[in-house]
């Protein structure tokens, strides 16, 4: 059996999430964990998911997010099911709370799968390493195997035939350490618009090629003669440039729009994750060997801040 | 007084095309410089700040060579190095985390106590994401995960860093504790002719590994199959955009 620590938001399991039970699926009988609050149907939507029962960590200690409390109600589930294997998405706190697991465990942890060989005895994955460029194959010899899933290394699919899914509640014994590095408090950032981003028709994109913060108005405004939304690269979101909800590719949302107009982006493997469904994608760069333009349909090879308001002057020309 | 800790790895510099080994165990860095990652920059650069007067201390585990990041490290205002000499290829994340343990240890025996340690978010060439936890692990102390901003008061380590829902999240840890860092909060300066000069006059403090490694499980590497490219060029320039907007017309999303 695996065990999988599901993610939730307002809008119930993640997407990440939901992909990673679809990869645990693929393996064996799943179980998820749920720490802290989760949205009402969280459970039902984990039985969609194929997953049979789900541990629910429920308590004060579970009110705050913290790795090493998390990873305290993870053990307690893998303890009681004896689960041989235990795997989150790849993000921040599924990466933190198997770090965690793994090292009390002693055992080893892969970030990132993209893939499996073998079989339950002798687990070999594959992951992504140096930025995505390369993929390592790793054993994981020691039970419960801990590895995490690669945002959008599969497509979430609800399972064939929804499972009864049973609930049992877990109240696992805290540690005055594992409550020590939790979060006390959070402020709000903007507010997620990504839902727009991923049913927009049109996505324009755009890089560390729009220079600075200050870059973006003519992708804005391009975006916005063409009824689209704006999606930017991680380096964008790094540097603070844009906010993180406007990010595509692994870590953030993967977008499937008729066109794409990636601007100074260069493809790499964890953008390219979030935009591969897109129908056709226009790239416009300064490099013609950039991947995002050998991968793309069509291309424009230059400035993007001279291109970008040229293609908006020129649709307003014809508009009249 | 916070005496701190800064932990980087030395890696392939592969901005460009990225080859492998003969025994596709390691990237070949043959053609190529070496670096340490963006978000261990960013770490040195908090070390720096955080330990203000009171020194920080930066450390590797890696080839005789990695002594060249820690020059840039001492650069920027690092006060001390430490080299554990060792071939990384043979060293998984749970290997490097006791070895940087063990050398807290001896630092410690020594009089030198290291309140806090930074490390990055996770290495730009294995990308384990759990040096910095394991590390904590070993060391019995508190860690706080993939911040941007990090601030010392009254023994206390106030950290913050993007929850998964966009708003901005602040961890408040009793030192000692350990932080791993994410780039994008602070700007690395760049090293000064005085601080080069500094820098050489920094000894290494170089020890041998504690213990021979269990290794990272590594088969071996592959590299993803190069993809064929159809790609259609419409122009170059400004003087492309009627061609895009035909095709913008012609796809249907422009009227
Ligand atoms: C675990 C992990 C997860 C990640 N998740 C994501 C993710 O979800 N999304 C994501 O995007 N990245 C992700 N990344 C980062 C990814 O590896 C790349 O670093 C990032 O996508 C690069 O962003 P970029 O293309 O904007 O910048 P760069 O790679 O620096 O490319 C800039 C491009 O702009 C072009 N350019 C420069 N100036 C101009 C100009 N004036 N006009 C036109 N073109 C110009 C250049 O030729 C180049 O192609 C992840 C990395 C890791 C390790
Ligand atoms: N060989 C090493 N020497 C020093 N620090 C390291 C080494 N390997 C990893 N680290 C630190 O641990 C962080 C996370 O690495 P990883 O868990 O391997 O992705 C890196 O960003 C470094 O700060």
């Amino acid at each position: 059996m695996i065990l999988v620590m599901a993610e939730t938001d307002a809008g119930g399991v993640t997407e990440v999430s939901r992909e990673t039970l679809t990869f645990a699926r693929a393996l064996d009988e799943v179980h998820a964990v749920l720490v802290g609050t989760a949205p009402d149907g969280a459970a039902a939507e984990l039985g969609a998911y194929g997953v049979t029962a789900v541990h629910h960590a429920v308590g004060e200690a579970f009110s705050a997010y913290g790795g090493a409390v998390w990873a305290t109600a993870v053990r307690a589930a893998q303890a009681a099911t004896g689960a041989t294997a235990v795997t989150a998405a790849g993000t921040p706190r599924g990466n933190e709370v198997l770090a965690h697991l793994a090292a009390r465990l002693g055992v080893p942890m892969a970030a990132n799968v993209v893939a499996t060989s073998g079989d339950a005895a002798s687990l070999v994955v594959s992951r992504q390493v140096v930025g995505g460029a390369v993929l390592e194959r790793m054993r994981l010899d020691d039970r419960p195997a801990v590895f995490s899933v690669a945002g959008h290394a599969v497509e979430a699919h609800p399972a064939a035939t929804a499972a009864p899914v049973e609930v049992r509640e877990l109240t696992p014994e805290v540690t005055d350490a594992d409550l020590v590095a939790r979060v006390v408090s959070t402020e709000p950032g903007e507010p997620d618009r990504s839902g727009s981003l991923r049913s927009a028709r049109v996505v324009v994109g755009a890089g560390r090629g729009a220079g600075s913060a200050d870059g973006f108005d003519a992708v804005l405004e391009l975006a916005g003669l063409l009824d689209g939304a704006l999606g930017v690269s991680r380096v964008v979101t790094s540097l603070g440039w844009r906010p993180h909800h406007e990010q595509v590719g692994q870590t953030g949302s993967r977008i499937s729009p008729d066109v794409y107009l990636p601007c100074g982006i260069s493809g790499a493997i964890q953008h390219w994750a979030g935009c591969e469904s897109s129908k056709t994608i226009v790239a416009i760069n300064t490099d013609p060997d950039a991947p995002m333009v050998t991968r793309a349909t069509y291309a424009v090879i230059g400035d993007m801040h001279e291109i970008v308001p040229a293609i908006s002057e020129e649709i307003r020309r014809r508009r009249g | 007084m916070t005496s701190v800790l800064v932990c980087v790895k030395r890696v392939p510099d592969v901005s460009g095309e990225v080859l492998l080994t003969a025994d596709a165990q390691a990237v070949d860095a043959r053609y190529v410089g070496f670096t340490v990652s963006a978000h261990e920059s960013c770490a040195v650069e908090l070390a720096v700040r955080v330990a203000a007067g009171d020194g920080a201390t930066v450390l590797t585990l890696g080839p005789a060579e990695a002594v060249e990041q820690l020059r840039s490290a001492l650069g920027v205002g690092c006060t001390a190095a430490t080299l554990v000499e060792a071939d990384t290829a043979g060293y998984g994340p749970a290997d490097v985390a006791r070895e940087i343990a063990a050398v807290v240890a001896d630092h410690e025996a020594a009089g030198r106590r290291h309140d806090l340690i930074l490390l990055g978010n996770d290495a730009a060439d294995t990308g384990d994401f759990q040096v910095g936890i394991r590390l904590a692990h070993e060391l019995g102390r508190p860690v706080v995960n993939g911040v941007k901003a990090v601030e010392v008061a009254d023994g206390v380590v106030t950290a913050r860093g993007d929850g998964p829902d966009g708003g901005v999240e602040t961890f408040r840890v009793p030192l000692p504790a350990v932080v791993t860092v994410l780039e994008g909060g602070v700007e690395p300066r760049y090293p000064t002719i005085t601080g080069r000069m500094k820098a050489k006059k920094v000894a290494v403090e170089t020890v041998a590994p504690h213990r021979a490694p269990d290794g990272p499980g590594r088969v071996r590497l592959t590299l993803p199959p190069a993809q064929p490219s159809s790609v259609e060029v419409l122009g170059e320039g400004p003087a492309a955009a009627p061609a895009v907007v035909d095709l913008l017309h012609s796809l249907g999303v422009s009227r």
